[in-house]
């Protein structure tokens, strides 16, 4: 224990002189925490999008939802079924019902060309058409400026991502569906999640003017709990009248992230490798030069009796302190200029645009932290092989 | 602890040869020398003859090619690195030419260094270190720093770090080396007092023949032997 503690004390002794011995290094010092720091930078930021469309996601997720697309569908986009399905499916078990009828919506699912504002480019965005219940299905669907569209009547409501990414969505203007100008009545919120970044409309009105007839892709319906799921699928499953899929909600949205998220982690995470690498040789450089620098030091420490695990030690000490230093400035770096940043981009499952904000969370602060004390540890390491390596006698005479 | 015939070191028969590339330098060759306990040595020569060499096996810093380097019993040429690095932190004082106190601790916390491999408290330590610097005279200089200090008080807080764990040994590479000849003067008069009133074994290279007057004993060598040993 006494042994320990004494130890303890040496490397507590040999650190503290490293690094109050930073300033007289501070620009060598400065230029690894700043290689570390934009490695961290860009790494938080470009995994923060994919962050930000999982958060979106989840945010579109209820517990008690469940969709039903065509058997051998995977998004809604490649889905389709008659009404007579759609009826059949409101009709099943374990759906939760209000005054009038069964919460299930029949929806449409189509893509119209708008302007994304920030590239001015042309942009498939969602245009969905929904039956009443879908405002009951929606838990958070609320109308956040001007008011919902009327039934049987061309008019649109617009999410409030859509509103603010693609240009020409304010209330009171028009966009053309099909040849028709329909006009933007009232802007909605659904607490964040994908169906922000859409356009709503009644699909009985949607359906005639894509030419669909009396057909959907999706039935959306609220469960009388979570737990209904099971009695809901297997009724719809064993009925021979029908041939559909029936998923939760949560395990439809995931599949939708899926492409693009790892397409966005594994771009994002092979960036920060390729300038992590040259942030260690930033480290190694640095680190190196301040071995040489602080010879004498480490020559007497050496000579007074000081072991050669303390010297090592303090070598990487320092180390992961430029670089903890220079991760925490790219993890600010990254939080304050891009936390909240409001984009689109295209889901690859609807190739449609998702709306989404870059979300720079803590666990992925604490993710870009511990990348950079990683990169200061593999900068740290041989330089400090070489302080405990010193030889002791010939480096006090080459003072 | 010094041996039946009150020597405190003995080294016999050392050589000590450096290679370079290809090339074989020979520094020490077959070197004998035994110190009694509390004499104040001085070792003398021109460069490259080895002293400095000497001095550094001495303090276990280096190891012979041949021979054995015995001090207070023990054979210090045999000790591993570890245990080498323990018995210099017990053992040796250090003083060097060119000071080498930590520009980052002021004197108090550099006189404290060795005493941080000791299993001494802070109260302990503290007491230790105002004792050594009250011995070389810069109690009312400890919280300075050494930038703040002149080159002989920086020296005189380089000796105080040297026996502030009251080693059996005290080996100085050219103390005066980098001071003026009034700074050296106090210096050697406090190697000097150390010997003379508290007993303390000193080996000291230097150039300065005026430095070595003080000595007990002088030693010259050459190309790596002894040439002359008397007494001062």
């Amino acid at each position: 224990m006494v042994a320990a503690m004494n130890w303890l004390a040496q490397v507590i002794a040999v650190t503290s002189f490293g690094i109050r011995t930073l300033p007289e290094r501070r620009g060598a010092a400065a230029a690894a925490a700043f290689g570390i720091a934009g490695v961290v930078a860009v790494m938080v930021s470009v995994l923060s999008i994919a962050h930000g469309v999982n958060q979106t996601m989840d945010k579109s997720v209820s517990s008690r939802n469940a969709m039903v697309l065509r058997s051998g569908s995977d998004t809604e986009m490649t889905s389709g079924f008659s009404n007579d399905t759609a009826k059949i499916v409101a009709e099943a078990p374990g759906i939760a019902r209000n005054e009038f009828g069964p919460l299930a919506s029949p929806e449409l699912f189509v893509v119209i060309d708008l302007i994304k504002s920030s590239s001015n480019s042309d942009a498939n965005v969602p245009l969905r058409g929904i039956a009443q219940a879908a405002y009951e299905v929606r838990e958070n669907f609320q109308i956040v400026e001007g008011r919902k569209f009327e039934w049987g009547r061309n008019e649109v409501i617009v999410g409030s991502a859509a509103s603010r990414e693609f240009s020409g969505l304010d209330v009171g203007k028009s966009i053309l569906v099909g040849s028709e100008p329909w006009n933007i009545v009232g802007v909605f919120s659904t607490g964040g999640g994908v169906a922000e970044g859409e356009i709503w409309t009644d699909a009985s009105v949607l359906q005639p003017a894509f030419r669909r007839g009396n057909f959907y892709q999706s039935v959306i319906v609220r469960l009388n709990s979570e737990d209904s799921f099971t009695e809901f699928k297997d009724s719809l499953t064993a009925d021979p009248r029908v041939n559909v899929k029936v998923i939760r909600e949560s395990e439809y949205y995931a599949g939708q992230t899926a492409i693009l998220t790892a397409v966005i982690t594994g771009l994002g995470s092979l960036i920060a490798v390729i300038m992590g690498l040259g942030a260690v040789f930033g480290a190694l450089n640095t680190m190196y030069a301040t071995v040489s620098a602080r010879t004498r030091e480490i020559a007497t420490l050496r000579a007074l009796g000081f072991k050669t695990s303390p010297v090592l030690i303090s070598i990487l000490m320092e180390s992961l302190l430029l670089a903890l230093i220079g991760g925490t400035l790219g993890g600010a770096l990254a939080y304050f200029a891009f936390d909240g940043f409001e984009a689109a981009t295209l889901n690859w499952s609807s190739f449609s645009q998702i709306a989404f904000s870059f979300r720079v969370s803590g666990s992925l602060l604490i993710q870009g932290i511990a990348f950079a004390a990683l990169i200061g540890i593999l900068g740290g390491l041989f330089p400090a092989i070489r302080a405990a390596r010193l030889p002791v006698a010939t480096a006090l005479r080459e003072l | 602890m010094a041996d039946a015939n009150g020597n405190l070191v003995e080294v016999t028969g050392v050589d000590k040869v450096f290679h370079r590339g290809s090339e074989d330098i020979h520094v020490l060759g077959g070197l004998c020398l035994k110190i009694p306990e509390g004499e104040f040595l001085a070792l003398m020569g021109p460069s490259g003859s080895g002293k400095s060499t000497l001095l550094n096996l001495l303090a276990g810093l280096d190891r012979p090619t041949e021979g054995s380097v015995t001090i207070s019993g023990e054979r210090i040429d045999q000790l591993s690195e570890r245990r080498l690095a323990g018995w210099r932190a017990r053992h040796v004082g250090l003083v060097f030419q060119f000071y080498n106190l930590m520009p980052t601790l002021n004197a108090a916390r550099n006189v404290e260094l060795p005493l941080l491999l000791t299993h001494l408290s802070r109260t302990e330590r503290k007491k230790h270190v105002e004792v050594a610097l009250s011995v070389v005279g810069l109690n009312h200089r400890h919280g300075h720093y050494p930038r703040q200090l002149s080159g002989g008080e920086q020296q005189r807080v380089g000796i105080a770090r040297a026996i502030v764990t009251d080693p059996t040994l005290l080996l100085c590479d050219e103390p005066t080396g980098d001071l003026d000849r009034k700074s050296s003067d106090e210096i050697l008069d406090l190697l000097q007092a150390l010997n003379q009133d508290q007993g303390k074994t000193i080996i000291m290279v230097t150039h300065d023949n005026d430095a070595a007057k003080r000595a007990s004993r002088i030693v010259h060598m050459n190309k790596g032997k002894l040439t002359t040993d008397a007494a001062a």
